[in-house]
């Protein structure tokens, strides 16, 4: 921070209140986004907006900068009423949308200028400030590039930087996290710290939990109310002595998350690498864990509480351990015991390359995860895998075979669930339902009992006449899951399917995930939830288009153990592993130049 | 035959068309572009559309008030075309009203038109006609024309004598402007509404994801394209029946052809049109591009197909250029087929260039789309 954080500091009011949220309601027809609560955000401090996806974060954000007027209570930020003064909450106030309006074909520095523009400003008298933005986001090296052409991160720097050409005194951002890799992600959260360092209010409005925990305070959101406000310690603090970790149970975790599930003093459990990790409910005794840990010979240790419990806790608990699913399924039996296997697999696309020589081997019943940021070439290959794209060079099999040249029968050798679901909104859950099972060639009687299985397992009955786009996510995921399975697959491939799922979607979600794991179906899986890698059995780690790392969760986690930072979680591990590629990078390049 | 039913039809096939039938009847976009369009050009049609001038306000600059130019304006006043006639007094009068568009054409007649009439000598009537609406002022003029001499011949106290020249118009006598259109309008409008229909699909599909989990999914290429062919086909041969229905009993235009014979040609020709608009839609990443491209391809397919001007008009390129067009070949067919009784020789000549395209079209479809998964 230079020149440009000095003139922030002109409006340091130490701890003042920035925004005042009076019993603020916000409803679109019959749905209701806000439900009527109060609360305050102070300057100087990052405020947290968490909460799942539809929980009312972007509505309550819109408000705030006076883009949509609420239906009931009073919002005021910097002193202006958002209805009243709506001109002026346009100058306190700087705004990042999720998607924030970046003009793609026009480069950085012709990006900042319009903006400036749009300001009111005069571009070229303000030089000063522009020099200041750039050098606090490093966009400095980038400015003649086309806004088109930025990664993910950089983009939101841009974003952050028009955001802030103005002056602000309140910063909203909304989920600025978003399709940006951990690295960048530091960058953002750096730069935050230096603005609120010097007394400005910032919002940062995330569906991460693991980012509230940064947050100096957090309005904890669902369903349009107010579930908390305070500090994230205090929320977590709720649960000291309720959160344990199971180790010790390597080969048999799933099992035993599933029978802690069913315990009735277990509210919430996820598996973290070899460990299984688990919160108990309120008051609850842990004679009932315990008893389970003797009995499969695992150790119990207390473990710190984490804000995503708490939430968790909060909605009182995530669902059971078995998967109705998964006990349906046969188990799998292959000719081989390697399900999936590329070698020296690549993709160019013209001069770019999105994977590069990428090889390794998946057995069968493992849950291998395909992890990386935005663009490290993860989708690629995933595709290439499952025969949506041609290799540039390498092969690709799946079952032993390479699904490019591959029969029908051999592509109904596994399943598949897009991004976003891709469920036909056009056709009724029953009518998606059969041309699922139709399109895998199940017909008469077999395609009935499957399609009725499913609408069982899935307790789909209710909705089987309405369309898709208007289910519950829950149960979205639940129709896209069924009708991925609706032919029974050894191999399933999914691609980053709980983007954008609340916590609890996702625990069952997984719950299903692990008990077709344990009837012997291989599951390969990309994400960008770096603690959902915590599921699988091995992790691919993608970088700029190289596996950089692959190994089991907690080896890639011990790797990057160091005295600073003794229990590192997924997070840390990727940010090693990234640091270090680039280390070797910058090496190799030295090497070269001194050729 | 069996092994080949069951290739083509299939559960996998069954599902697909069930699929794509549901979709483009549940889904508002492609209800409109189904069934509005049809709806609005058959009232538009019946009601509105005509070459024809009809409700025609002529203004009368009468500086002569004799006989003969008495007689003129009585029997323009009384002419079919014409609903009001103006009366002015000054050319300044008559400027305004046509600058104002408040009439069509303006008389001007001179102080000795009927002198000049009565000495034997020719009367001369100036007609300023409004050249912003040039083609109806022509045919304005043209009716009056005709009004002026059959003046003239009364003048001259000539009986009545049968023109020199007799001008019949073969197949549709009475020129009426409805039997070339509406006809004609049955080929636009399945055209559009096919494009349409299938320029949309794949890329419908795209947009939502569903398109990969379709080709992950045991059905092969093909069966994809004839999926998404099949509803197509059949909406566009309903659509394309029910306007010729409209044409033969609603407007009354003559049916003197083979029916049978016209029912293949509009199913190569509806197939053609699919091929395109599934070509186009392989190459769209979303459906506003879909839309676009086949607006792009479209309205000049429509401009060059001879509806509006004959292809014989246009330059050898763009003639050959029209061989391409689908509804080039179909209008020919349809129209001859109403009006003309054609024969089935003539019909042939115009389909087999349509089963080329269909071919053509459909083949690189499913290439475009095979061709998506490098």
């Amino acid at each position: 921070m230079s020149a440009h954080a000095t003139t922030v500091s002109g409006h340091r009011r130490d701890q003042g209140v920035a925004v005042v949220i009076d019993n603020v309601a916000k409803h679109f027809g019959e749905v209701k986004a806000l439900r009527g609560f109060s609360a305050d955000i102070r300057y100087g401090r990052l405020t947290g907006l968490v909460g799942p996806d539809g929980a009312g974060k972007t509505t309550l954000m819109r408000i705030m900068t006076g883009l949509l007027v609420p239906n009931g209570g009073r919002v005021s930020l910097a002193g202006f009423d958002v209805v009243a003064d709506n001109d002026a909450i346009h100058i306190a106030s700087g705004y990042m949308p999720q998607r924030f309006g970046l003009y793609e074909d026009l480069s950085v520095m012709e990006n900042m200028r319009l903006y400036a523009q749009l300001r009111g400003m005069d571009a070229d008298q303000h030089a000063d400030i522009f020099a200041s933005l750039l050098d606090f986001t490093r966009l400095g090296p980038f400015t003649t590039r086309l806004a088109g052409k930025l990664s993910g991160g950089m983009k939101q720097k841009l974003g952050l930087a028009c955001a802030l050409m103005a002056k602000p005194r309140v910063l909203l951002l909304d989920e600025p996290s978003v399709g940006v890799d951990p690295v960048s992600r530091q960058d953002l959260w750096r730069m935050v710290q230096a603005l609120t360092d010097d007394g400005m209010a910032v919002v940062w409005s995330t569906a991460y939990l693991d980012e509230a925990e940064r947050c100096e305070s957090v309005l904890l959101l669902n369903e349009g109310k107010l579930e908390f406000d305070g500090a994230p310690q205090e929320l977590t603090d709720r649960l000291k002595q309720r959160s344990f970790r199971l180790t010790g149970v390597s080969d048999e975790r799933r099992a035993v998350l599933s029978q802690a599930l069913e315990l009735p003093t277990v509210g919430d459990g996820v598996i973290q690498g070899d460990a299984v990790r688990v919160v108990l409910r309120e008051d609850a005794g842990r004679e009932e864990i315990d008893a389970l840990a003797g009995e499969v010979g695992a150790q119990l240790e207390p473990v710190q509480p984490r804000f995503e419990d708490a939430f968790i806790d909060l909605l009182g608990g995530g669902p059971g351990g078995t998967s109705a699913l998964a006990e349906r399924m046969h188990v799998v039996e292959l000719d081989s015991d390697i399900a999936v296997s590329c070698q020296d697999l690549s993709k160019h696309f013209g001069d770019f390359i999105a994977t590069d020589a990428v090889s390794f081997e998946v057995h069968k019943g493992e849950i291998f995860g395909l992890l990386g940021p935005n663009g490290a070439g993860k989708s690629t290959t995933f595709k290439m895998l499952c025969g949506l794209l041609k290799p540039t060079e390498g092969e690709a099999h799946v079952v032993g075979l390479d699904l490019r040249n591959a029969t029908g029968a051999a592509k109904s050798q596994l399943g598949y669930m897009a991004q976003k679901f891709s469920l036909y909104g056009l056709l009724s859950v029953r009518q998606n339902l059969e041309f699922s099972a139709g399109v895998y060639g199940l017909e008469g009687a077999a395609k009935r009992q499957r399609i009725g299985e499913m609408i069982e397992t899935f307790d789909l009955k209710q909705y089987l006449s309405t369309s898709p786009d208007s289910l519950p996510l829950g149960y979205k995921q639940r129709l896209a899951l069924a009708c991925a399975l609706m032919h029974r697959p050894p191999v399933l491939f999914l691609d980053e399917p709980t983007s954008g799922v609340d916590p609890i979607t996702r625990r069952e979600f997984w719950t299903h995930i692990n008990g077709l794991a344990r009837k012997g179906v291989t599951v390969m899986v990309t994400t960008h939830f770096m603690d959902e890698a915590e599921y699988c059995d091995r992790v691919a780690m993608m970088y700029r288009a190289r596996l950089i790392a692959l190994d089991t969760p907690d080896a890639l986690k011990r790797a990057s153990r160091s005295d600073d930072n003794p229990d590192p979680t997924m997070e840390d591990a990727f940010i090693h592993l990234v640091e270090s590629a680039e280390l070797d990078d910058a090496a190799d390049a030295t090497a070269k130049a001194a050729a | 035959m069996r092994r080949l039913f069951n290739t083509f039809f299939n559960a996998r096939l069954r599902a697909q068309m069930v699929k794509e039938l549901l979709s483009i009847l549940r889904d508002p976009r492609s209800r409109m572009v189904v069934f509005v369009p049809p709806l609005m050009q058959l009232l538009v049609f019946t009601f509105a559309t005509t070459l024809e001038v009809r409700n025609a306000h002529i203004a009368v600059l009468d500086r002569d008030a004799g006989h003969w130019s008495h007689e003129l304006v009585a029997r323009v006043a009384a002419a079919d075309f014409v609903s009001q006639v103006h009366t002015v007094h000054s050319r300044d009068e008559l400027r305004e009203l046509i600058d104002g568009r408040k009439v069509i054409a303006g008389l001007n007649m001179d102080a000795n038109f009927s002198r000049d009439i009565a000495a034997g000598d020719t009367g001369t009537v100036q007609v300023i006609v409004d050249g912003r609406r040039s083609n109806a002022g022509q045919i304005t003029v043209g009716y009056l024309n005709a009004i002026a001499a059959e003046v003239g011949s009364a003048a001259r106290k000539e009986p009545q004598r049968a023109s020199p020249i007799v001008v019949r118009h073969w197949f549709n006598p009475n020129l009426i402007y409805r039997w070339f259109v509406v006809p004609a309008l049955s080929g636009i409008l399945v055209f559009f509404s096919a494009l349409m229909i299938t320029s949309l699909s794949i890329a419908r599909e795209r947009e939502l994801g569903t398109f990969d989990q379709l080709l992950v999914s045991p059905t092969s290429t093909l069966e994809i394209i004839v999926a998404k062919t099949a509803p197509a086909l059949a909406i566009g041969a309903v659509l394309g029946l029910m306007m010729i229905a409209a044409a033969a009993f609603l407007f009354g235009v003559p049916f003197t052809g083979s029916f049978w014979l016209l029912l293949p040609s509009l199913l190569l020709f509806i197939l053609s049109v699919v091929g395109i608009g599934l070509m186009i839609s392989s190459v769209s990443a979303t459906q506003q591009q879909a839309i676009l491209g086949s607006f792009a391809i479209g309205v000049p397919a429509v401009l060059m197909s001879g509806f509006a001007t004959p292809v014989e008009n246009m330059p050898v390129v763009l003639q050959w250029m029209a061989q391409a067009i689908p509804l080039k070949h179909f209008l020919v067919t349809v129209e001859g087929t109403f009006l003309k009784a054609m024969p089935a020789s003539d019909i042939i000549a115009n389909t087999w260039p349509l089963a080329v395209i269909a071919l053509i079209t459909l083949t690189l479809a499913t290439l475009l789309v095979r061709g998506r998964l490098q």
